[in-house]
């Protein structure tokens, strides 16, 4: 994006963001305040239910473990100038992958053996269902915008088809879930993992699928900026044609970022079904897919930013189902509001407010100088 | 006669919200803005058609709720995307997940039902015209097979909001094809620079666009609530708005081709409803979930170039900027 006012480095990472997050908290307390209940309370609660107990921790780091995956997967492929509203989807079709391994692929197998395996079909469907969008823009010049939407319907229908046809619990249950894996495809939790080495933690639903988290930031951003191929992918998004005079190929950057996007995404379905439910169940990704753009919008694009995004989301997802428990006729859709306000100021409105601190930061300056 | 007739009527039923959708992005995205927040405005719209019809007692009150959320809406987009140049993608789908979020969080904090509003009453609701078309085998009995079933119940038991609907792609054709303002619409999706020159505004010409788009908008929502159904529940667009996005670039931004993308959808639609648990001789039952998917199916096909190449407006997702 061209920048016509010449912003300092801190006011444009530092200072703008948070001033657009601020305005959004404060359109969303004024909503609050719509509904009739006090914004002051409501965020007391909030704070107190996401962050004030070991328990509350637990659930909001286990929450951000997954805004963390799709943050990281919108984040890679808009360094390659793409933008990726499919991590919904491509979560949703890993989480195909992920059960059809735990369930078929090789039952008798050992936990060693088989998370690996788990983890990777996982990442493998997500790579495919985000492969084959990126194909369709490189080479047939489809829109990535509209393909990937229309890839998260497609995931959604085949999962409810596969889930109702195939793949349901037997013995007339009504509930649409599929056989509950086998132990050995589960993930530890974090609670148990601690009591191994004699720590005693809250049980949480929060499992090792976070230190995998961890793992993927230092990965991406290891493959961004320290690999010739991460520098190709920014090349190509920052300069398409100018990457094609220097000799690279956009087609295949744009086949790598989607496939790393999509298996980025698809390692939600890890944290959700091989570290909680135990089980490939309807609609498991609840929305995370979509709250990795407000992630990466917030975190501009950077593991470090999408690291601090999604515990900021985390809170804001455990201390909204703490305040929604609390607080009669308050819903925890709140939540979905709040991240919707964040990504119109944090993103479509992000260089509204830029003149305005630019002409405070040059009055400053005048008046330093004088 | 009375099946073809019953699934011809219910064809006309659910393409009516999609083609007024579908007119409105076409309308958007000729002025060079990509509509994404569709979903979000039809959602909106919904939510202040019941909402005020229930707290007014009025179905006027209703219409003018719907449509004027759908403007605001429209207008936050126009701020972000045409006066300060944000990214239109996001801005679209920053729509969509505030509608998702604040119709359930306003729902549930005033009307105290879950996030639904009040069922409204059958006077407050907006109705067939002929209410004796309404059941396709008394429409057979009282007028005879073909005229009763096939035109009485297919074509004329539909509310005024379906006509309209139909009437709204002769009008946004007569409007783009036949008008000053629609040649300087299409110009300013084309070529900005030019129609800067001339001496037009560009913003204007976007506002514009966006601001007609939210009137069919509004109608659409507002028919879903109280035309369709007796009252908003959480999410009952439920992805409408982008399967009106790919109609209309199923229709290649054109108003008469968006016409018969919308009627193909609303039939696939149709029969989705009434194939479900039907046994075809030779091919056996046809899932549910495979109908639903063939819209997505045939967007997706259509854009890869594999029946024709869709051809976007030029401009199309470029923010303009003026020379200074």
């Amino acid at each position: 994006m061209s920048n016509a006012l010449a912003l300092p480095r801190w006011i444009e990472l530092g200072i703008l963001p948070l001033w657009n997050l601020a305005v959004a908290l404060v359109v969303a307390a004024l909503v609050v305040k719509l509904i009739g209940h006090s914004p002051v309370q409501a965020f007391e609660v909030l704070v107190n239910g996401a962050l004030g107990s070991p328990r509350g921790l637990g659930y909001t780091l286990y929450y951000a473990t997954n805004f963390i995956f799709t943050g990281l997967a919108v984040a890679v492929a808009i360094h390659c100038g793409l933008f990726n509203i499919g991590a919904e989807g491509q979560a949703t079709f890993a989480g195909l992958g992920l059960a059809l391994a735990a369930l078929y692929l090789a039952p008798g197998l050992p936990a060693w053996a088989l998370l690996p395996l788990v983890v990777g079909a996982a990442a493998l469907f997500g790579a495919v269902w985000g492969l084959v969008p990126g194909y369709l823009q490189a080479w047939r010049g489809s829109h990535i915008v509209i393909t990937t939407i229309m890839f998260n319907f497609l995931a959604a229908t085949l999962n409810v088809y596969l889930l109702v046809n195939a793949l349901r619990v037997g013995g007339g249950s009504m509930v649409i879930e599929s056989e509950p894996f086998p132990e050995a495809a589960k993930l530890p939790a974090v609670h148990e993992l601690a009591a191994r080495f004699g720590l005693e933690l809250p049980s949480s639903p929060l499992n090792a699928a976070a230190l995998l988290a961890l793992a993927a930031c230092v990965f991406v951003a290891w493959f961004l900026w320290r690999t010739r191929a991460g520098y190709a992918l920014r090349a190509v998004g920052s300069a398409p044609r100018a990457a094609q005079y220097a000799g690279l190929n956009p087609r295949a950057q744009v086949l790598v970022a989607m496939a790393l996007s999509g298996a980025l995404a698809g390692m939600v379905a890890v944290n959700e079904l091989s570290g909680v439910q135990g089980k490939l169940t309807l609609d498991f990704v609840a929305g995370a897919g979509f709250t990795g753009i407000a992630v990466s919008l917030m975190g501009r694009n950077h593991p470090v930013g999408i690291v601090l995004a999604s515990l900021l989301f985390g809170v804001l997802y455990q201390g909204g189902v703490e305040v929604a428990f609390e607080l009669p006729g308050f819903s925890r859709e709140m939540v979905v509001t709040v991240q919707g306000l964040i990504v119109l100021f944090a993103g479509a409105m992000a260089m509204v407010s830029a003149p305005l601190f630019a002409k405070l930061y040059s009055l400053f300056k005048g008046a330093g100088r004088g | 006669m009375v099946m073809i007739g019953s699934v011809l009527g219910s064809t006309l039923r659910l393409t009516a919200p999609l083609l007024l959708v579908a007119l409105a992005g076409l309308l958007s995205e000729r002025s060079g803005v990509v509509d994404l927040g569709l979903e979000g405005k039809m959602l909106a719209a919904a939510f202040a058609a019941a909402a005020a019809t229930a707290a007014t007692q009025s179905i006027a009150w209703g219409l003018v709720a719907a449509v004027g959320v759908a403007a605001a809406m429209a207008l936050i987009h126009g701020f972000a995307c045409i006066s300060h140049r944000g990214d239109q993608v996001v801005s679209g789908v920053a729509l969509n997940m505030v509608a998702a979020g604040l119709t359930v969080v306003l729902g549930i904090a005033w009307f105290n039902t879950g996030g639904q509003t009040p069922t409204l009453p059958a006077e407050l609701r907006i109705t067939a015209l002929s209410p004796g078309l309404a059941e396709p085998s008394a429409a057979a009995q009282a007028h005879g097979g073909f005229l009763g079933a096939l035109l009485g119940h297919g074509l004329f038991s539909h509310n005024l909001l379906v006509y309209m609907a139909f009437a709204a792609v002769l009008g946004v054709w007569f409007l783009l094809e036949r008008t000053r303002l629609g040649l300087r619409l299409r110009a300013v999706g084309e070529n900005p620079a030019m129609v800067d020159a001339a001496g037009v505004s560009v913003p204007a010409l976007r506002y514009g666009a966006l601001l007609m788009g939210a009137v069919l908008v509004g109608l659409a929502g507002a028919y879903l609530s109280m035309a369709q159904n007796a009252s908003f529940s959480p999410n009952m667009t439920a992805g409408r708005g982008y399967i009106a996005l790919a109609a209309m670039i199923f229709g290649r931004w054109r108003p008469l081709p968006t016409l018969a993308a919308c009627l193909l959808f609303g039939f696939l639609d149709a029969m989705a409803i009434q194939l479900q648990g039907v046994s075809l001789p030779g091919i056996g039952e046809i899932p549910v979930q495979a109908i639903q998917a063939l819209p997505y199916l045939l967007t997706v096909v259509l854009l890869a170039g594999f029946i024709g190449q869709a051809i976007a407006p030029k401009a199309l997702g470029r923010p303009y900027l003026k020379e200074r």
